[in-house]
């Protein structure tokens, strides 16, 4: 490493950048801090972030003593989504359960519901969902749609439907939210492990009395900047490996595109974010500054980055702005590389934009520096 | 002045003298043992501080002052022993400790986003007091540290001594009965100490007991009693004239020594029997090793044409005597380095040099050129305008008006080999905290372009030269003040530059290594290295080729100091000192001023 | 000055009775802390933009960007055959509002988008559309490929095209019921399923985090580094004192900031306060104690801001934003996750909020939320009180 870096850097910058790793891996707490809770964080939040619904208590309110209504009920109970069915006798205690946010979803069963199946009319079946959680709730509205469509089919035992679509899930065939999860997460905690490690850099200097020393020396302002990439370059380059190496190995994300195309771009996607890192730092007078800033502009690039939402829901206008986000970029590439062996070009595609980030946030970055002399 | 004390005095009594309890000790130390990891930072010994007393707390850089003052207050627990303040067991009465003491540390807490006012309310208010109600204490302690003008100035705004003042004067806002003050008087210019002596003097007329730890010995010799620590070890305890007179009629002056005296200290120090030389004005004063005989310094007296008379020993002497004698006279660093060689004559001009915050003008139309090879002091009192002169021609801060320039570049747009003639070392520290001493050295030879073989023989003569190698695997942040200082200096001169700037780099560090700093700084001047040097220490004025004395942003003198003694001659002071001359200088700028102000008022 | 204290010799327990005095806590001086810290907090424009800009922001998105609620997906649809019929079912899929459609002749062209992410999926109809339509056989007549590497995306491409099929031939064959079973949903509290309705408690939530538990550990932090902290700790406050000194002036930029969020919601973002007024203030209020308390731990631990820092995010920022229940459904997740969520405040604080907000006061989901709030903010506080020692040693 030491003789590599002898070759292309001069002893200036290497002094500098030896310099730049020590401040943050010399201390044995920091280096723990550094590494371990972004991994542990892959594990806990991978398994928490499921768009699915599982374990939901749902009410049955059933004033049909009928077979229909019993054989819904049933239905649903074993569903495997379910955990618990509660049954009341009354619209008070359906209430009250929704209330208390005891139950996600509540059945109410008209009197006349097995006798309208009975009798060849269509039977209504109310569902009260808990809007408060309305994700949640559309989904379990989706599942007990599909066991409705099952009894109904048990009605119509003579007039066979077949399902006149076919559907086949490219890429992830059972739909395995992991498999999405896991590499979007490598990404959003890459992202902001490198954000804070940059947006402290300068700010602190400053803030300490260090930077001035650094302006007397022959070094020059790109150097410096230069310098400040490293850290976060490295630790974010070693966390994004491992978490990769998890998610094919420990969660068994299959992996089809290529390695030596996802390596290249994930160097640049650090870049990008360490760019924007050091532009908020270069602002900023103190440290508070500096992790509060990065903070007003890593929420808000997660929350446009595609992961939880995807961008084309976006107004135009966001959609554009989006464009800057370097996590947008990354995420495509990145669940890309995984489950649909993206060809170089669609790479490339979206490895220019963090190409052209990376550019503008650092030169801003050497513009404020050397703008802020007094 | 008297305001503060009287109120102080009343406040005080009536409290101090109803509490003092069975035992009239204010501070017991009983065999205190205090280590940090393999480090012995006190060795077990004990004492008794009197109430009514200033006790001075002196000692070598890293003797272990600090640890015992953070003990005192109870900031720090000892390994083994006890001590108890005004009664208190700091230890087991921890909170106690807290009220019936107070404490200024080394590096007072500021709020550096909060004006000057509202850190003295703050503090005061910490300690029962209401600025509303205690207005007359404000006022003084407004006084004393010239703070006056500037309430409502951000603390992070001040310079290096205001702040210092600032920090003393929310410290002295309390009416404890034991006042423990580390290191008070770094970077406070002579006049702003006077007055802070006279105030702590009224205090401890009242019956308070004060601990004042100091890297300045005449203020030393001015304690009613000293504790001397060295190596975590009391070496002496008593009244300073008692260490003093055990070197009775072994301080010479050797008088007339003409234009060469920085040659001639250094042949003094060279000789075996003397122990300590320093320059006063154009004589060399030298302090004889014990059982030492006068043949060899006689010798050199006639050697040279000057004339040797025997003078009153000073406490200075006997402290540097008891720690065995100073460094010698030769520079070990300057010996090594190639004489200079620079494009041009003038190291470091400015011409109409003015520097504005706002509507405050920090700096005001200073012009002055200096020549290669010579040792140029700015003084003045503390926010005179130093720093930021220094700031400007570094190219560190921009410049409102005029323009500066080091051997003939501006430095603000310089390339990187223009700025590596320079070397910098700032008044406040700038360490990395986060990495080891060796590792800061490291850094700072690399930045500067040192590569290979030569960046460890570098670093390796650093380390011997500064004696840093005990602490080579600490981090700056718990290094003692002066080696500090120390690992600043040396972080500056790694690269060898033709042209140094050093902002105050002997506040806070001990006399011994003081004098080892001139020795080096001596060296590397007649090596025809250009050193541009700030200081607060008069007598260190004295080793400057030539003195420039700022006084509110403005340029008010510029001579030798020698010539600027002269002018300071009058009937009270028949032979005047640096620090006569230079308060003549400023009393006589202040006059000026308000001379033009009721001119102004006139018209 | 001997003989004078011999005559005022006191009796030490009389002495030390009278520095209990004023030991004990004192208003005054707590006074004189909260001011510097106000002064200290308003002076510094990052609090401002995190507590009042970043609000708006987080508001702004979850009105307009990150809806959980599909508007346009693209998909393709290949036509491979071209009666009359397949064109029609084209057309179908062409005039629907929530895809948008990129018609194709070959299913390599569009294949190719979907590896770019340009298409989320297409639909083949198939070149024996006609003679599979009209078979009599139970079998499929079209084919419908998502991209997978986006679960939800796909879920609904796969829903929503089989919705058009299956309503396409509806209208064609009118009069026969496609199912005999009718689920009628209905959703209280957020009739119109609009998801920043469910989304901008979550907001709030992230906005105290950050507030409470970064920049308490920030500004702690910063304290030690400066080295303040040792010339307060050897003044007379106590420890209760600077900590209470510290946190009050957060803890009502914290308030200010829910207020302000809560007004911009109800009057902006059209976000209803079903609750009251007091309910969110009471909610909020309780929810501080454990963010500051975390803050308050974390700092007086790391003694340094990067240190803080990186803890606050990973011990709080993030979980609070995904493990709170906002964004992920808390019951789907695995129980050793679930049993991770009750140690997080923000759980508690969303579920309480996006009922004062869209149910009511429920007092019987707010009374169990506040008790563990207040239990986690009692058990942080406890130990950093425990770890903040009036003294140096670490
Ligand atoms: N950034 C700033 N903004 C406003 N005023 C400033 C700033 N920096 C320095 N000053 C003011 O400029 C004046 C000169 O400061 P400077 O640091 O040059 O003094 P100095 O002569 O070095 O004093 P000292 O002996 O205490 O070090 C002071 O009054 C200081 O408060
Ligand atoms: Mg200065």
């Amino acid at each position: 490493m030491r003789r590599f870096l002898n070759l292309f850097v001069n002893a200036r910058l290497r002094a500098q950048i030896v310099k730049e790793l020590l401040s943050i891996l010399r201390d044995p707490r920091s280096r723990i801090i550094v590494f371990v809770p972004p991994l542990m964080q892959l594990l806990i939040f991978t398994f928490a972030t499921t768009l699915e619904v599982r374990n939901a208590d749902i009410a049955v309110y059933d004033r049909d003593a009928g077979h229909w209504s019993h054989e819904l009920v049933a239905r649903i109970d074993a569903a495997d989504f379910v955990n618990e069915i509660h049954t009341v006798h009354s619209p008070e205690a359906l209430r009250d359960l929704i209330d208390r946010r005891a139950v996600i979803a509540a059945l109410n069963i008209g009197p006349e519901f097995s006798r309208d199946i009975a009798a060849g009319k269509v039977g209504t079946v109310q569902v009260i969902v808990d809007g408060r959680r309305s994700n949640a709730g559309q989904i379990t509205v989706g599942y007990l749609n599909t066991i409705a469509a099952g009894v109904s089919a048990a009605v119509q035992r003579d007039t066979v439907h077949a399902n006149p679509v076919v559907v086949r899930h490219w890429f992830n065939p059972n739909l395995i939210y992991r498999w999405f999860v896991v590499p979007a997460l490598s990404g959003i905690l890459v992202f902001f492990s490198a954000l804070m490690i940059t947006s402290l850099s300068i700010s602190r200097e400053r803030e300490l009395g260090t930077f001035d020393q650094l302006l007397v020396s022959p070094t020059t302002t790109f150097e410096i900047i230069v310098a400040k990439t490293m850290p976060a370059l490295a630790i974010g380059l070693v966390l994004g490996l491992m978490m990769i190496a998890a998610a094919a190995f420990v969660f068994r994300v299959p992996f089809e595109g290529s390695f030596w195309l996802l390596m290249p771009s994930l160097l640049l996607f650090i870049l990008s974010v360490v760019g924007i890192g050091l532009m908020i730092s270069s602002v900023s007078a103190t440290q508070q500054q500096a992790i509060l800033g990065a903070f007003a502009i890593g929420v808000p690039a997660v929350l446009m980055s595609g992961f939880a939402t995807p961008v084309e829901n976006m107004p135009t206008l966001l959609q554009w702005l989006a464009e800057a986000i370097p996590l947008k970029h990354f995420l495509v590439i990145v669940e890309g590389t995984f489950l649909k062996a993206m060809p170089a070009s669609d790479i490339i595609a979206n490895t220019w934009p963090l190409v052209i980030i990376a550019l503008v946030t650092l030169s801003m970055a050497v513009v404020f520096v050397r703008s802020r002399l007094e | 002045m008297s305001n503060v004390n009287h109120v102080m005095s009343t406040a005080i009594t009536s409290d101090v003298f109803r509490r003092l309890g069975k035992n009239n000790a204010a501070v017991m130390i009983e065999d205190v043992v205090k280590r940090f990891g393999e480090v012995q930072a006190l060795n077990g010994f004990s004492a008794e501080i009197q109430y009514g007393r200033l006790t001075g707390l002196v000692g070598p850089d890293g003797a272990g002052k600090t640890t015992l003052m953070r003990i005192m207050t109870g900031l720090l627990v000892p390994n083994s022993g006890r001590v108890t303040l005004a009664g208190f067991d700091v230890v087991d009465d921890n909170e106690a400790i807290h009220i019936v003491s107070g404490y200024m540390p080394q590096r007072f807490g500021l709020y550096e986003d909060l004006s000057v006012m509202e850190n003295m309310r703050l503090y005061a208010q910490l300690r029962g007091m209401d600025a509303d109600q205690h207005g007359d204490i404000f006022d003084s302690l407004l006084d004393f540290t010239r703070l006056g003008p500037f309430t409502k100035r951000l603390a992070g705004k001040l310079s290096g001594g205001m702040k210092q003042k600032l920090g003393l004067a929310c410290a002295l806002m309390a009416k404890p009965k034991v006042l423990l003050l580390d290191e008070p008087s770094v970077g406070v210019d002579p006049v702003s100490r006077q007055d802070l002596w006279r105030m702590v003097q009224e205090l401890t007329d009242d019956g308070m007991a004060v601990v004042w730890s100091t890297a300045y010995l005449d203020e030393a010799e001015r304690c009613q009693s000293v504790l001397l620590l060295n190596e975590g070890k009391l070496e002496f305890n008593g009244p300073p004239q008692e260490l003093t007179d055990q070197i009775k009629e072994r301080s010479y002056r050797l008088e007339q020594v003409g234009t060469e005296r920085r040659a001639v200290l250094s042949k003094a120090l060279n000789l075996a029997s003397v122990g300590d030389g320093v320059i006063q004005g154009d004589a060399v004063r030298v302090v004889l090793r014990e059982d030492a005989n006068t043949r060899e310094i006689k010798a050199l007296a006639d050697d040279v044409g000057a004339s040797l008379t025997l003078v009153q020993p000073r406490f200075e002497d006997a402290f540097i005597d008891l720690l065995g004698g100073g460094p010698g006279g030769t520079s070990a660093l300057a010996e090594r380095i190639d004489a200079v060689e620079l494009g041009s004559d003038v190291a470091v001009s400015c011409r109409n040099l003015t520097k504005r915050f706002g509507d405050f003008t920090a700096t005001d139309d200073v012009s002055f050129e200096v020549q290669k090879g010579e040792i140029f002091g700015l003084l003045g009192p503390n926010g005179a305008g130093k720093s930021t002169t220094f700031k400007m021609l570094c190219g560190l801060f921009k410049p409102t008006e005029g323009e500066a320039q080091v051997v003939g570049h501006d430095l603000r747009y310089a390339t990187g080999s223009a700025k590596s003639q320079l070397g910098y070392m700032a008044q406040k520290f700038s360490l990395y905290g986060l990495l080891s001493v060796q590792q800061n050295l490291e850094f700072s030879a690399g930045v500067y372009g040192l590569e290979g073989d030569i960046k460890r023989q570098r670093i390796d003569e650093m380390i011997n030269t500064f004696d840093l190698s005990q602490y080579l695997s600490t981090s700056p942040d718990s290094l003692p003040l002066g080696y500090k200082q120390r690992l600043a200096l040396a972080c500056a001169l790694m690269h060898r530059p033709p042209v140094l700037f050093l902002d105050e780099p002997t506040s806070g560090v001990d006399p011994i290594t003081r004098r080892e700093f001139w020795t080096h700084i001596n060296g590397l001047a007649r090596k025809g290295v250009t050193i541009m040097v700030t200081t607060h220490f008069m007598d260190e004025a004295e080793y400057c080729d030539r003195v420039a004395m700022m006084y509110r942003a403005r340029l008010i003198a510029l001579d030798t100091p020698d010539a600027l003694k002269q002018g300071a001659v009058n009937e009270k002071h028949p032979d005047p000192t640096m620090e006569d001359a230079f308060i003549h200088l400023v009393e006589s700028a202040q006059l000026d001023d308000e001379a033009r102000r009721d001119a102004k008022a006139a018209v | 000055m001997n003989d004078q204290t011999s005559k005022t010799v006191d009796s030490q327990a009389d002495l030390i009775q009278d520095e209990r005095a004023q030991r004990a806590f004192d208003w005054r001086r707590l006074m004189a802390l909260v001011r510097k810290e106000s002064l200290q907090a308003i002076r510094d424009p990052s609090t401002i933009l995190i507590a009042f800009v970043l609000p708006i922001i987080l508001l702004f998105l979850f009105a307009y960007a990150v809806s959980l609620d599909v508007r346009e997906v693209r998909i393709g649809v290949v036509l491979e055959s071209d009666s009359a019929s397949a064109q029609s079912l084209a057309a179908a899929f062409a005039g629907t509002r929530y895809l948008k459609v990129t018609p194709a002749r070959d299913r390599r062209e569009v294949a190719e988008q979907v590896v770019s992410g340009q298409l989320r999926g297409y639909v083949v109809i198939p070149q024996d559309f006609e003679k599979r339509l009209t078979s009599g056989q139970p079998q499929s007549v079209v084919q419908v490929i998502t991209d997978g590497s986006l679960p939800n995306t796909a879920n609904f491409v796969a829903n929503y095209a089989q919705g058009v099929v299956l309503n396409w031939q509806a209208s064609r064959h009118s009069g026969r019921p496609v199912s005999v079973i009718n689920l009628e949903p209905r959703y209280w509290f957020n009739a119109e399923l609009e998801s920043r309705r469910s989304l901008v408690p979550g907001a709030i939530a992230i906005v105290m985090t950050i507030i409470g538990t970064m920049l308490t550990a920030l500004v702690v932090a910063r304290e030690w580094e400066r080295g303040t902290m040792e010339a307060v700790l050897s003044t007379p406050a106590s420890v209760v004192e600077i900590l209470i000194g510290k946190l009050l002036p957060y803890f009502v930029l914290g308030m200010a900031a829910t207020l302000a969020s809560a007004a911009l919601a109800a009057f902006v973002f059209d976000v209803p306060l079903r609750g009251s007024l007091p309910a969110l203030l009471i909610l909020s209020a309780v929810f501080l104690v454990p963010a500051l308390g975390q803050g308050l731990l974390i700092s007086s631990v790391t003694k340094n801001q990067f240190l803080a820092s990186q803890i606050a995010l990973f011990s709080g920022f993030l979980p609070a934003f995904l493990l709170s229940g906002f964004l992920f459904e808390i019951d789907a997740m695995p129980v050793p996750i679930q049993a991770i969520t009750y140690l997080i405040p923000a759980r508690y604080f969303v579920s309480s909020l996006q009922t004062v907000f869209l149910a009511g006061d429920v007092w019987a989901v707010f009374l169990p939320d506040l008790a563990a709030m207040m239990a986690i903010g009692v058990f942080f506080f406890a130990i950093a009180k425990r770890k903040t020692r009036k003294n140096l040693e670490s």
